[in-house]
């Protein structure tokens, strides 16, 4: 075991990737000379070269769509758009090329394309730079969305997402780049198709996903205190959704909370409510819950910005509601 | 006393750039000690383009502006108390503490922000032209970028839009020759700005941005023209950022040379040669009041209530 952060915990990813597969490289606004936007791809360029470190200019449509061109032509390509506000320049290469190519070729052309999208709120950086966007992309098929939220699947979600045949999002949360913790030495890929239960419990079901894990895992921790027992699945995967992870959870704990940082309407919260109701309605002894981020661009001012996001307290008291 | 009419000008605009100056200057203690936070962009050494294309507009016309607007909307009148108050997050702010150092407006001057996605405001800025055009209005809009927004379609797309159907607006490129840690070269086959502008069949000017003077003439020049109906002008100013890209840039992608070299080009320092000294005391002392009192009363200043968080989402009927 050895300490680690989530930014090193990528970077490991990419510098084996780098290194296993010749086909492999890194390109993006500011990842070579700069060091990467939040650091995490710092050193690449030295160790690499410029021909597989590639700083690009502004132009997000341009290089994600040089991004699909290069995969189609044989390349795998790691594109990094620096922040996911900004990916919505790139959104009409994402949907209209990347996860429509194979459909519309009738199966002749694959996009094994990975594509890094850093993401999330908390730094108070307000209404253009702080969204939780993965819904978005989570709506789109032909696309897998990853939603790496552990120190493991920083490390471990990229090898599996470049051996894809198809274009694979995945999104880093930006509070977790600095956070610390123990990654065995041997920590390698991961499965990129299922959910994990990241805390047993028999009570009620804690869903989470990337910036929303940490919340509910706290939750889940005082509500342990109170004789509450919680368990939380990590979904981990947006799209494909393993529906039956959840439906699993449920079954056991017949209680439902799921924990969102995006906003309500159309988030992937709901889309977790619908699969519950659809097939797991009976299953169920009270009313689903949903914690989700307050539907407001989000606000500069510190107390506003935690306000608008789903708190530990906000996520204890919902599950209190649930178990009644 | 600064003699002449020439001096008289001189100091008003080493004055306004001052206030740019020493108000900036203040922002980084002020971030220091966490009163300003999320993502805070500075100026420094790009005064004389703030103050020179400001100078050129009249209170009628129209801004648009990125993330590194603090000089932009001082000089664009924006009381330095509102301004400071929003980055203060504080509910006296000029956007009422919602938006931070990258969003600062003001609806009342005509100040459209504080964008903070590269190349986001020049099409707000063609549209705001265009409604001028449309009700026959006698105003121009400025549009300042940065050279990063170069590499941006939005760029290219709002210059042939603009051009085609002739509006009245002038696009103001800031070339601090860097975007980022990405120096213009690393990312631009063609360098030469106004060239590329130029193309699209719109007036086109390099100036020396270090200079407030040369920048108020061209800007005067190139405002006048889109006034007059000759259709959307460019300029493009070069200049130079004495700091870091942001609070958060360790700035290794820059040697110190490059950067001392540019501070003998201080926008400051160019004018204050021509300045009688005691002008200059006198204005650096007003200006040090000023700030004062700003953060004084940003300090005070109250912060909006939690209960009022999902209001400006839409209208409020
Ligand atoms: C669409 C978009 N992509 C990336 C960014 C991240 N970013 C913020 S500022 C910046 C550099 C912009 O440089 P330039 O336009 O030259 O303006 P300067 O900062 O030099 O004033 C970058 C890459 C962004 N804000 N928006
Ligand atoms: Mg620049």
């Amino acid at each position: 075991m050895a300490a680690t952060t989530f930014r090193e915990a990528f970077r490991a990813g990419l510098r084996e990737a780098l290194a296993a597969d010749e086909r492999v490289f890194l390109m993006g606004e500011d990842v070579g000379r700069y060091g990467g936007c939040f650091a995490v791809s710092q050193g690449l360029l030295e160790e690499f070269g410029e021909r597989r470190v590639r700083d690009t200019p502004l132009s997000e449509s341009a290089f994600v769509g040089a991004g699909i061109g290069a995969a189609l032509g044989g390349a795998r390509p790691v594109v990094e758009i620096m922040t996911v506000n900004f990916s919505l320049l790139a959104l009409d290469q994402i949907l209209n090329n990347a996860a429509t190519l194979r459909h519309m070729s009738g199966g002749q052309l694959a996009v094994p394309l990975v594509v890094r999208i850093p993401t999330g709120p908390g730094r108070q950086l307000a209404a253009q730079h702080s969204h939780t966007l993965e819904g978005l992309y989570a709506h789109i098929p032909g696309l897998r969305v990853l939603t790496p939220a552990t120190l493991a699947d920083a490390r471990g979600m990229l090898a599996p997402a470049l051996a894809d045949p198809d274009p694979v999002l995945i999104f880093e949360q930006i509070a977790l780049y600095g956070a610390s913790g123990e990654l065995p030495d041997d920590a390698g890929p991961v499965d990129i198709t299922g959910a994990a239960v990241r805390r047993p419990g028999t009570d009620v079901t804690l869903v989470a996903y990337g910036g929303s894990l940490a919340p509910a895992l706290a939750a889940a921790e005082q509500l342990a205190a109170d004789g509450v027992s919680a368990e939380v699945v990590d979904l981990r995967v947006l799209r494909p959704l393993d529906e039956q992870a959840v439906l699993a959870s449920v079954t056991r704990t017949h209680r439902l909370v799921v924990v969102d940082n995006a906003w309500r309407s159309g988030s992937p919260s709901a889309e977790i409510a619908a699969r519950v109701a659809e097939h797991a309605l009976y299953e169920l002894d009270a009313p689903v819950e949903r914690v989700c981020g307050v539907e407001v661009p989000l606000p500069y001012p510190h107390h506003l910005e935690e306000a608008a996001l789903p708190g530990v307290a906000d996520v204890v008291a919902a599950a209190r509601r649930a178990v009644g | 006393m600064t003699a002449g009419p020439d001096g008289k000008d001189a100091l008003e605009l080493h004055v306004a750039m001052t206030r740019i100056r020493r108000f900036e200057e203040r922002c980084v203690e002020l971030y220091s000690a966490g009163d300003i936070r999320g993502f805070m962009h500075l100026c420094i050494g790009e005064e004389a383009v703030a103050v020179g294309v400001t100078a050129a507009l009249t209170p009628d016309d129209a801004v648009v502006s990125t993330y590194r607007e603090h000089g932009h909307a001082l000089a664009r009148g924006i009381p330095m108390a509102a301004l400071l108050a929003e980055m203060f997050g504080r509910a006296t702010g000029c956007s009422g503490g919602r938006g931070g150092s990258m969003h600062l407006f003001d609806a009342a001057r005509r100040f459209y922000g504080g964008n903070a996605i590269v190349a986001g405001g020049i099409p707000l800025a063609v549209g705001l032209a265009l409604a001028d055009s449309y009700a026959a209005r006698p105003q121009v809009t400025a549009c300042l970028f940065g050279d990063g927004a170069f590499a941006e379609g939005e760029l290219h797309e709002s210059l042939n839009l603009a051009a085609l159907w002739g509006l009245p607006m002038v696009f103001c490129c800031e070339n601090n020759r860097y975007a980022m840690g990405t120096a213009l070269a690393r990312s631009h086959a063609q360098t030469d700005l106004a060239l590329r502008a130029a193309s699209y069949g719109v007036r086109s000017w390099s100036v020396d941005g270090m200079d407030a003077r040369a920048v108020r003439d061209a800007a005067r020049l190139a405002v006048d023209t889109a006034r007059a109906g000759g259709g959307p002008c460019f300029l493009e100013l070069r200049t130079y950022r004495f700091r870091a890209h942001s609070m958060y840039d360790a700035d290794r992608y820059r040697e110190r040379a490059e950067i001392e070299g540019w501070r003998d080009h201080d926008p400051l320092g160019v004018l204050v040669a021509q300045l009688d000294p005691d002008d200059v005391a006198a204005a650096e002392a007003d200006v040090a009041d000023e700030i004062d009192r700003a953060v004084e009363a940003a300090r005070a200043a109250p912060y909006e209530p939690v209960a009022d968080l999902t209001r400006h989402v839409l209208a409020e009927r």
